[in-house]
């Protein structure tokens, strides 16, 4: 008899956002747990220090990538983000982060970015998974938790022909299963979640026997010392006080009701 | 009074999509307020439009589902008119996402804490929009009525109190060049009322129904033509992704309810798969504004820049 093979493991970054600390820190961790494959979901810059320490990391451990609104926008020498954000002061700090990243991203990986694919489409215990950053069909489209019904899921998994769907570009990770399909949004490592925790977070997919279980897992990094690297780069207060004490400072107008009450700003 | 719409040739044709939103005219024309700024002229006795009833919505609602709706917004008039509003939000909650564009004046404790029950209850947000007209009642009663500006102010604090987190709209009645002024004088009133996250969104005035007749109305050229629309991002507009349904059927949208133009039947599905002549002069303001009607806040809770 052969000892069974333990099950396949698949980890999801969601947006960089410059946390080069944080993603050299959930990159050891999804290696650690067994992580065969490993997928980020766009959005490499904004918010933090140093755009350029993050490629190498992605490179170096052959991490397959998605264009977020970002990397298009950077890759393209846009001048704007295309965060989608329609709300003055939200735009207002989008574009400090956006001209910081923009000018601080070598031409190298701006073309590298320029060249990263919508959306990657996977195959984990026989069952399809579609990448992508916003939503399947709009790089820049919010998918929360409180205003992606169940319905509208069901279009997206049909229309796009998918069993799971894995975005990003919220901010914020969460779950749900319809009918069989599963979508995930992975969060981001590059910020926390809002809640008041230091600590960022990524999924990890593991095949089981009654197809693919996702969860969402919490890693500690150097947080404060990515804030003073980000203090004396002149980035904007709002930003490293979200670093510091786990709660977003600068908050989407956008964001919903039922998320929103759960924070602070 | 409706402006006259320009010959069709020269319209371009909104191309048909998905139904992303909603928007149930709950209200009709029916409202306890009569602001001089009203684009479809509603009043305490204008029933063009009547109130509708959860057996009205529910056909819609199924519809709806079947095709993949994101989200449902409900409007009219004012929607606290309605009895069943607590039910109706109730049951479409239970497939969306709901928002609810009130003039807050009839927004009473006891039916915030109804509804902030009915809320906790599902996975999907409850969203209020509170409609007022400046940060004082000498700018706010002028439009909407003596006294209004205060019982707005009470709705607004009886949500807050049960733990919603109203988005406060105001039509600019001002000089844009005071945008920052009203906002931080918004921003102030709110926080001294214990509403200290205010949330704010400022929408152009549509010149149509009672404001045309305050103002000028929409003069001839204003029409998106042929050379407007080429290269425009049409997912910007309203009606792109959304249709509106009242007692009378589907429309394409709520700004166009009470305008036969804007009337296309009575199944969304349908309503869906036929490209819409953009003819209308409303049409010019929503190309100019893009979709002046989704949550988005469009002012800085606190000034900080
Ligand atoms: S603008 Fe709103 S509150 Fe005022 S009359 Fe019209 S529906 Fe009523
Ligand atoms: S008024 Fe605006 S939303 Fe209505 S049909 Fe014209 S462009 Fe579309
Ligand atoms: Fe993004």
């Amino acid at each position: 008899m052969t000892e069974s093979s333990s099950p396949e493991r698949v980890a999801l970054f969601g947006g960089v956002y410059s946390n080069y600390l944080a993603l050299e820190s959930v990159i050891d961790d999804a290696r650690r747990r067994g992580a065969t494959r490993l997928y980020c979901l766009g959005d490499l810059g904004a918010f933090g220090p140093h755009p350029d320490r993050v490629f190498p990391l992605l490179v170096d451990a052959n991490v397959q990538t998605v264009q977020g609104n970002y990397d298009h926008s950077i890759g393209h020498r846009r001048d704007d983000c295309a965060c989608g954000y329609t709300d003055p002061k939200d735009n207002y700090f989008a574009r400090i982060s956006y001209s910081y990243t923009f000018e601080n991203t070598s031409d190298r990986w701006k073309d590298w970015l320029r060249d990263l694919n919508p959306s990657i489409d996977i195959e984990l215990a026989g069952r399809r998974v579609h990448l992508c950053h916003g939503s399947p069909r709009q790089t820049n489209e919010f998918l929360w938790e409180s205003t992606t019904p169940d319905p509208f899921l069901r279009r997206l998994f049909r229309d796009h022909e998918t069993d799971v769907i894995a975005c990003t570009h919220t901010g914020l990770s969460w779950q749900r299963t319809v009918d069989t399909n599963l979508i995930v949004n992975v969060g981001v490592v590059g910020r926390p979640e809002n809640d008041g925790c230091t600590d960022v977070s990524y999924c990890m997919l593991t095949a089981g026997e009654n197809g693919i279980v996702a969860d969402q897992v919490r890693v500690a990094y150097d947080h404060e010392r990515l804030s003073a690297e980000m203090r004396s780069e002149g980035l904007p207060n709002e930003f490293t006080e979200t670093i510091e004490t786990g709660w977003w400072k600068s908050c989407l107008e956008i964001l919903p009701a039922k998320e929103r009450a759960r924070g602070k700003c | 009074m409706p402006s006259t719409p320009a010959p069709e040739t020269t319209a371009p044709l909104l191309p048909p999509g998905p139904l992303d939103a909603l928007w149930i005219q709950l209200g009709g024309t029916l409202c306890n307020l009569q602001c001089t700024h009203c684009f479809i002229s509603c009043s305490p006795k204008n029933k063009s439009l009547d109130l509708m009833s959860l057996a009205d919505v529910e056909p819609y609602l199924v519809e709806a589902e079947r095709l993949g709706t994101r989200e449902y917004y409900f409007t009219g008039g004012e929607v606290f008119i309605v009895k069943e509003l607590e039910a109706i939000v109730e049951r479409t909650l239970q497939q969306g996402p709901v928002t609810l564009l009130t003039n807050g004046t009839l927004t009473t404790l006891e039916r915030a804490t109804r509804l902030a029950e009915i809320a906790a209850a599902t996975p999907y947000s409850l969203e209020f929009r509170v409609s007022l007209d400046g940060f004082t009642p000498e700018t706010n009663d002028v439009i909407r009525g003596r006294g209004t500006f205060e019982r707005a102010m009470r709705g607004v604090e009886n949500l807050v109190s049960v733990g919603f987190l109203p988005i406060i709209t105001a039509t600019q009645v001002w000089d844009p060049s005071e945008n920052l002024n009203v906002i931080a004088g918004f921003s102030e009133e709110l926080r001294r009322r214990g509403y200290d996250r205010p949330r704010l969104k400022i929408l152009p005035v549509l010149k149509m129904g009672a404001e045309a007749e305050r103002t000028e109305g929409y003069a001839d050229y204003e029409r998106i033509t042929e050379d407007m629309w080429r290269g425009y991002d049409a997912s910007l507009l309203l009606c792109h992704a959304s249709r509106t349904v009242s007692g009378r059927g589907v429309h394409i949208c709520p700004i166009l309810v009470d305008d036969p133009a804007g009337s296309i039947g009575t199944s969304l599905t349908e309503s869906l798969d036929r490209p819409y002549p953009l003819t209308h002069s409303a049409c010019y303001t929503c190309w100019q504004y893009g979709s002046i009607c989704s949550n988005a806040s469009s002012a800085p809770a606190d000034g900080g820049y």
